[in-house]
């Protein structure tokens, strides 16, 4: 864990050659949004990330695990077509439906020094779920 | 992982015979220690592509083989479209291609030494590299799908290196099957600005001393011998491969049921080669592998202006490309008859023995280069494929160390101007836009490459034909 936002509702578990990222919430909404977090984190500390931009996102998904991963992958896709951080989210989830935004800017290679590129969520250790105390799980590994 | 869990049938070959799901035995290549070594998941994963539809003769991890998602990192697995055999994203990969070259320069390392400083700096400058790197050609519609049909021969074409380059990548730079006009515009949009970019991770550009040559005669077909500076480019295809892989993991794992496919695992995502979701996934992989081989050949042509500059007339041609990350179509003989089968190699390199594949004559009688890139600090390796690998693993062999260590835990174990500081005590200068990133790839969290490779050796998987040892390393 970097130590940015709170520790108790994100953190980063390991993987051989990628990094896992797991994310706690009061409902699954509040889950993704930490997830989210985490992979944000495996690049630059959330910190350093200044909020000049929200870019709007909805996704679609009869599995909360698949809307997990479509979710983490439209963040890493824009991301990477922008240039973009983002440090923080806002998910609202109805149904199938994901609403989300996300708020950051744009990559400046010299203050921000990120560590590692995110290709893309995998299935791997893909789930979310409710846990007994009440609060939701969800993580995933991302390859970096 | 335990190695008492796999039976020992040769000094460095172990089974687990077929049970349960399994149709094949789970074969992993490799000594006690690197077992020890790997993480219990790769046991499983290897067990798991085992049950895969069609599979042939065995399910193998090479000796570097970890943790991936699906496929262990180091997987090889062979399936015949015939008798329902499948194709699977995860078994390729995000970064489809992923891969090493090889410029064998007439410089010496010596004259390298001499301006090891400027050129390190103005290699950074040229090489476009990290998060947020934006390469310098930008393609439109019709120059993306000539990219993605022709590979480095579009390159090539478009005057980013020479025509000889070609006939030194496999497939010959351009792998034929591709279909552009299927890729979609989603994975284009993320490749729009990364042509001729390096990535980030454990991608780099990294110049080189021959260090120690182990077989004479293979390294003089190589081109290579002692004291010489060559260049090492390791990436990928990009954002487009990354899109492709992310869009097929997922239309994979749904579909998986509809085509009577019960996954042990959903990470094993796969649609039979033959069904249309397979024939789908092939022509867009193969446009990833494409993407690859152009982006290696335009970060090469920008090197060769950087060494023009320092060093003019200096050549530096192409010793070979090699592909880790794909799944390509060839024939292998089992049980005496010879077969059609789709082979993915998952952070493995094909090892084609002497007179196998189609290579240019002073490779062919040597066997294809199998290029072994270490990790930032340490030595990489040239291996020559070994004619008993084709018995041993279907002509495959390791790609890399593999790392011993989670970047949280390398970042939290070193610092980045650390690293710089003990490398450069070496003779080695890093460059990266990023100190974080320097330290998440300290080669203390990477597995001893050396190890990996003298066991490939004895598994007659490759042999050894040089060492190399970093000089500059350009890193993302």
């Amino acid at each position: 864990m970097s130590g940015d936002g709170n520790p108790a509702d994100w953190t980063h578990f390991p993987h051989e050659g990628d990094v896992g990222v797991r994310g706690f919430g009061r409902d699954m909404a509040e889950a993704f949004e930490n997830t989210a977090r985490a992979m944000t984190a495996v690049v630059v500390p959330l910190d350093l990330i200044r909020r000049e931009r929200v870019i709007p996102v909805t996704c679609r998904a009869a599995d909360p695990a698949i809307l997990l991963l479509d979710w983490l992958n439209a963040v890493i896709y824009i991301m990477a077509t922008e240039k973009m951080l983002f440090c923080d989210f806002r998910v609202r989830i109805d149904g199938e439906t994901l609403e989300g935004e996300m708020e950051g800017e744009n990559v400046v290679p010299e203050r921000h020094e990120p560590s590692v590129e995110l290709k893309g969520a995998t299935l791997t250790e893909l789930a979310v779920y409710r846990q007994a105390d009440g609060r939701w799980f969800a993580q995933c590994v991302v390859d970096v | 992982m335990d190695p008492s869990q796999f039976q020992r049938i040769a000094p460095h070959r172990w089974q687990l015979p077929p049970t349960g799901g399994m149709r094949v035995p789970a074969v992993i290549i490799a000594d006690e220690e690197l077992i020890a070594a790997m993480d219990d998941k790769v046991g499983q994963q290897i067990r798991n592509v085992a049950c895969l539809p069609g599979i042939v003769r065995a399910a193998y991890a090479m000796p570097d083989a970890h943790w991936g998602y699906g496929f262990p990192i180091g997987g090889v697995a062979a399936f015949d479209p015939d008798e329902g055999g499948v194709i699977s994203a995860g078994g390729v990969g995000f970064d489809i291609s992923c891969g090493v070259r090889l410029l064998a320069t007439d410089l010496t390392a010596d004259q390298v030494r001499g301006r090891q400083q400027d050129f390190a700096h103005e290699l950074s400058r040229a090489i476009p590299a990290g998060v947020g790197s934006r390469g310098l050609i930008h393609l439109d519609d019709a120059g993306m799908d000539a990219m993605l049909s022709r590979g480095a021969a579009w390159a090539v074409a478009e005057g980013y290196g020479d025509a000889e380059d070609l006939a030194r990548i496999e497939e010959q730079g351009c792998m034929t099957g591709a279909t552009p006009e299927l890729v979609s515009e989603k994975a284009k949009r993320r490749q729009r600005d990364e042509m001729g970019t390096l990535g980030s991770g454990n991608h780099y550009l990294e110049v080189q001393e021959v260090a120690q040559v182990f077989d004479k005669e293979a390294a003089a077909a190589y081109g290579l011998s002692k004291g010489q500076a060559v260049v090492m480019i390791h990436c990928g295809s990009r954002g487009l491969g990354h899109q492709i892989g992310t869009e097929y993991l997922r239309e994979m794992a749904l579909a998986a049921p509809g085509h009577g496919i019960a996954l042990p695992d959903r990470e094993l995502a796969c649609a039979p080669i033959a069904s249309p979701l397979g024939q789908r996934y092939l022509g867009v992989m193969r446009a990833g592998i494409n993407c690859a081989l152009a982006n290696r050949q335009i970060l090469t042509y920008l090197a060769r202006a950087v060494l023009e500059r320092f060093f003019p007339g200096v050549r530096a041609p192409l010793l070979y490309d090699v592909s880790h990350n794909t799944c390509k179509e060839e024939t292998h003989e089992i049980d005496g008859t010879p077969r059609r089968l789709f082979v993915h190699r998952k952070g493995a390199t094909r090892a084609f023995g002497p007179g196998m594949g189609h290579m240019p004559p002073p490779l062919s009688a040597i066997g294809q280069p199998v290029l072994i890139g270490g990790s930032m600090g340490t030595e990489s390796w040239v291996l020559a494929g070994d004619a008993r690998s084709e018995a041993a693993a279907l002509s495959s062999a390791c790609h890399g160390a593999g790392r011993a260590m989670s970047r949280h835990q390398a970042a939290r174990t070193w610092t980045g101007s650390g690293i710089q500081n003990d490398l450069a005590a070496q003779g080695i200068i890093i460059k990266s836009p990023s100190r974080r990133g320097i330290a998440e790839e300290a080669p203390g969290a990477y597995k001893d490459v050396t190890r990996v490779v003298e066991v490939a050796e004895k598994a007659g998987l490759a042999r050894r034909v040089a060492r190399l040892r970093p000089l500059i390393c350009i890193k993302g």
